[in-house]
């Protein structure tokens, strides 16, 4: 078997809660995390007689989020119901688009090795979200949560256009940017908040026609989306090989096994005998309206990342690295606005606090700590009033316990020790303790000026001014 | 006369010139409800104990000087099929035996807010599917004329507790003639308004595209009244039209010379009844004689609002009562071993026959592959529906029909054949398709004293001009006075 034979072909159809502060058809919170059913009314119930009213700030995400993917906008769009039984669906039916939704024909531009690649995007439409199924440990059976139920999501359904694990993770990664830049989606992934359906089929390199693809539900992070595709391509091929054909099927996706699975019964009907949603008006929109909603649009990230090059003169790497998401480039750019100070702004994130989300798994947005509090922390630093280990502490102290650095500073007394007589007092106690190293450095051992400025370091817990320890040892050695 | 004999406007008077008092009224209906429910069978939940203590309470504030508006302690009875909070809302059906709205339809709260007194739930055909209200899960109402005949349906609780005075108004809903034809097997009035004019919004869905909430009264003043107390545009309907608001009693008494009548002859052919379409002709008559155009003309495409009419609004009940389902509030099965047939089960179990009948049909018509030759062909047959009766309006103010081909059926004649069931709909349900205002009001009644409704259809939103032209003829013929039952 040689996956070099093969052409791999990718679609994705992208779920994104849409970040409105009330639901779809009713005026529930959004808010995520409440305990169960406490979010709900009669109408994201489904009590007979009631009746769904669009919120219209859903149809004005949708449509910038259309505007920021180069989709034609649909002036006279409709809402449509898909009917399917499930307990988490109260009404047994969405309400979701089906022949005319909010957006289409548009695409997003990824950058695969540093080539430029459209992908295009077939349509995105506006739809409610179902609510939960949670075990109940007590009875065996399911509870149903319907705080979700009537969340709005918007449904972005790519172009058969990926051609690999890699290729999807970047799209993904760059539809994920765009939201959060437009304001539509926090696109918190561990909460489902950005979440994708996976369309995988391979071909014979040189076939026309498209082999049969297996559509994996519900995969909420990069890592797993990457492995899942791998997966699939393997199985596909292997079946393929065997002489055996890959069966049209909806999978899950098991993270533990690093398996796919056919999906049982579950949400999915062979019919869902989609028909126009009758207790809705269409939603007709103006040229004037759309041009609104444009005019609304903010700086985009491929725009943003031109200016870092330019303006702050940062590498490609970690220009692209800042703008992936819009709460490292606000932070980015906040923080410059305190401190004035691009470059340290800049190590800042891309060392540090890169390094600090991947130890705790936390997402960018997640960020505890302001870009005020990130500024006054390089400040800090710049005026000599801390060394920069200690503003390393200080930073994890940020991801902890979020409060001005000068504060955190003065609580910890990790103030730098910067006078010069109570430098030279600790200075001198280190050479007494220390006649060796005074050997060594008469003897030409240079290194072991560092010795004895790391004693210093360790005894002062970091406190004491390093460069003026330095001019101070090197004084006193000489004498 | 007896205070269950007078209409809303006459029990207002006195209300009014301080003759009589709230709780004289309720205490009367609740007589007569008393003496003549045992027969007629036409609620589902009675309220009488809660409808004396409102009464009290009502008359105790117009003692303290208290302004509740002018319909304050009228009672009122609501169909089965309009939540009501705090009272169970079954829609005669097993599946919401023990269901309790949380919350009021809009025109609930528009009623309490006017004081009136709800007096109970009224029965009617299952989901508001069917013509003879024996689609009940819970009875059969009788048809107070004559108990062995039906009272019509699906709102046969709501006429039949008009006819039998135990209510002195009710509230029914019109998917496909369900307000008018029990209207006119009882002898009573039932106006469908032009749909959007008064919020759905706590009506139990079953078409959701037809489905109007409407009066049934003992005259057309008084359905001008309760419609003037429960129009109007509600920000939880987005089907609901923003119009301005009308007084719809204003209009009733002006003259209607020149009025311009069309009489579509489709609906005088074959299957009406000869009695029927000979009262009619009377009636027609009359209307010349007042100074009313009549004139003849064909409305062609009328004789496919029928088969369009059966898939539309089955397809969106399949639909909408999917939520129906054995999890929440409904019935649920006592023993299942899967969700599949929990589903299954609480289904087969909690729906009747007629109910089951049009979800099948339902699923059918849009599923994938007869979608586009059923469904999308309906509405195209909607569209044309709604052309043929816009060209109508451009000539005639008023369209004359036979409310239903027959007068009240015999209880239990019909049932075994549901397409007999569903040809009783042929003169109402075009007016659904087009989403017009008709009234159905008495025009004289067969040999067995079971009284013939003659139907009047409006152009949109003109509910003034049919609530005018039925008055007119009402004034004329006098049917409570003249054509008593007994």
């Amino acid at each position: 078997m040689s996956r070099d034979n093969y052409e791999v072909i990718i679609g994705l159809e992208v779920h994104a809660e849409l970040s409105t502060k009330t639901k779809i058809f009713c005026s529930c919170p959004t808010k995520f995390g409440a305990s169960p059913n406490t979010q709900v009314c009669p109408i994201c119930m489904a009590m007979p007689g009631t009746l769904p009213v669009l919120n219209e700030k859903v149809v004005e995400y949708a449509v910038k989020a259309g505007l920021a993917t180069n989709c034609e906008i649909e002036k006279n769009s409709k809402n449509d119901r898909k009917n399917y039984f499930y307990p988490d669906l109260p009404k047994s039916y969405q309400i979701s688009q089906f022949d005319k939704p909010l957006c289409k024909n548009g695409y997003v531009e990824i950058n695969v090795n540093n080539t430029k690649k459209k992908i295009g995007i077939t349509r995105i439409h506006i739809e409610e979200d179902a609510g939960k199924l949670n075990h109940d440990d007590f009875s065996g059976g399911s509870l149903v949560d319907l705080n979700r139920a009537g969340v709005p999501l918007i449904e972005i359904v790519s172009e058969p256009d990926l051609r690999s694990s890699e290729e999807a993770e970047i799209y993904l990664k760059k539809l994920k940017s765009i939201l959060e830049y437009i304001e539509v989606s926090d696109c918190k992934m561990q909460e489902g908040s950005f979440r994708a359906d996976v369309n995988v089929s391979v071909r014979k390199k040189g076939d026309s026609k498209l082999g049969t693809r297996t559509e994996t539900k519900n995969m909420n992070s990069f890592r797993s989306i990457v492995r899942e595709i791998e997966y699939e391509i393997d199985r596909q091929i292997e079946v393929i090989e065997r002489g055996e054909k890959v069966e049209q099927e909806t999978l899950r996706w098991d993270d533990v096994s690093g398996k796919t699975f056919p999906m049982r019964d579950k949400e999915n009907a062979d019919d869902y005998r989609y028909f126009p949603e009758p207790d809705l008006v269409a939603i007709k929109l103006s040229d004037e309206y759309i041009e609104n909603v444009r005019k609304t649009l903010p700086e985009l990230p491929e725009s943003r990342k031109e200016r870092y090059l330019t303006q702050y003169n940062l590498s490609e790497k970690d220009a692209n690295i800042i703008t992936s998401s819009k709460y490292l480039s606000d932070l980015f750019e906040n923080a410059i606005k305190v401190c004035n100070n691009p470059k340290a702004v800049n190590n800042w994130i891309i060392s540090d606090i890169s390094r600090i989300l991947n130890e705790k798994e936390m997402e960018a947005s997640e960020i505890p700590f302001n870009a005020e509090q990130l500024g006054n922390l390089v400040i800090l630093i710049d005026k000599g009033t801390i060394s920069s280990s200690i503003g390393k502490k200080v930073l994890e102290e940020l991801f902890e316990n979020p409060k001005d650095p000068e504060e955190i500073i003065k609580e910890k007394g990790w103030i730098q020790i910067s006078d010069e007589n109570e430098i030279k007092e600790i200075a001198l106690k280190i050479l007494e303790a220390n006649p060796q190293s005074i050997a060594d450095y008469k003897a030409g051992k240079d290194r072991a000026l560092g010795f004895l400025v790391g004693q210093a370091m360790k005894q002062t817990k970091g406190k004491a001014n390093p460069k003026m320890l330095n001019e101070i040892f090197l004084e006193e050695l000489k004498k | 006369m007896e205070i269950t004999e007078l209409t809303v406007h006459e029990l207002q008077e006195k209300l009014k010139n301080k003759e009589i008092k709230v709780t004289d009224i309720t205490k009367a209906y609740i007589d007569k409800i008393n003496e003549k429910e045992k027969d007629v069978q036409a609620f589902v939940t009675l309220l009488t104990d809660e409808a004396l203590k409102e009464a009290e309470e009502i008359q105790t504030k117009i003692d303290n000087g208290e302004n509740l508006g002018d319909y304050a302690g009228i009672p009122i009875g609501i169909k089965d099929n309009i939540c009501t909070k705090g009272v169970k809302t079954t829609c005669s059906s097993k599946m919401l035996e023990n269901f309790v709205s949380p919350y009021d339809a809009t025109v609930m709260e528009k009623l309490n807010k006017e004081n009136l007194i709800d007096l109970g739930k009224l029965n009617m055909d299952e989901f508001a599917m069917g013509g003879s209200t024996e689609h009940s899960y819970f009875k059969i109402t009788k048809n107070p004329r004559n108990l062995n005949k039906v009272p019509g349906g699906s709102s046969g609780g709501s006429a039949a507790a008009v006819a039998a005075n135990m209510v002195p108004w009710a509230l029914g809903s019109d998917t496909g003639g369900s307000i008018r034809q029990p209207a006119s097997f009882c002898g009573v009035v039932g106006l469908k308004p032009t749909y959007g004019l008064v919020s759905r919004y706590g009506l139990v869905a079953f078409a959701s595209s037809l489905d109007q909430i409407g009066p049934i009264t003992k005259d057309v003043e008084d359905a001008a009244i309760l419609l003037n107390l429960i129009a109007g545009h509600d920000k939880k309907d987005t089907t609901s039209a923003d119009i301005e608001k009308k007084d719809y009693t204003k209009c009733l008494k002006k003259d209607i010379k020149g009025i311009k009548i069309g009489v579509p002859k489709e609906f005088f052919g074959e299957g009406i009844n000869e009695e029927v379409k000979n009262t009619l002709y009377k009636a027609i008559e009359k209307y010349k004689e007042m100074g009313a155009e009549v004139e003849e003309f064909s409305l062609d495409i009328a004789k496919y609002s029928l088969a369009a009419y059966y898939i539309i609004a089955c397809a969106e009940a399949s639909s909408n009562l999917g939520r129906f389902d054995g999890i929440r509030y409904t019935y649920r099965t006592k023993e299942f071993k899967n969700l599949k047939e929990l589903y299954r089960k609480s289904r087969s179990e909690g729906f009747g026959p007629e109910v089951k009948r049009r979800i099948i049909l339902g699923t059918y018509v849009l599923s994938s592959g007869y979608y586009d030759a059923y469904y999308k062909k309906a509405q195209k047959v909607r569209t044309l529906v709604m052309n043929e009766f816009n060209n109508a309006f451009k000539k005639y103010d008023v369209i004359l029909t036979p409310t239903s081909p027959t007068v009240a059926f015999d209880i239990g004649s019909k049932t075994s054949d549901p397409l007999e069931m569903y040809l009783s709909d042929i003169c109402t349900v075009s007016v659904n398709i087009a989403g017009l205002p008709a009234i159905s009001i008495p025009c004289g009644q067969d040999k067995e004293n079971m009284p013939i409704g003659m139907q009047l259809i409006g152009n949109r939103f003109c509910e003034e001009t049919i609530l005018n032209v039925a008055y007119k003829f009402e004034q004329d013929l006098k049917f409570r006075e003249n054509y008593k039952s007994e």
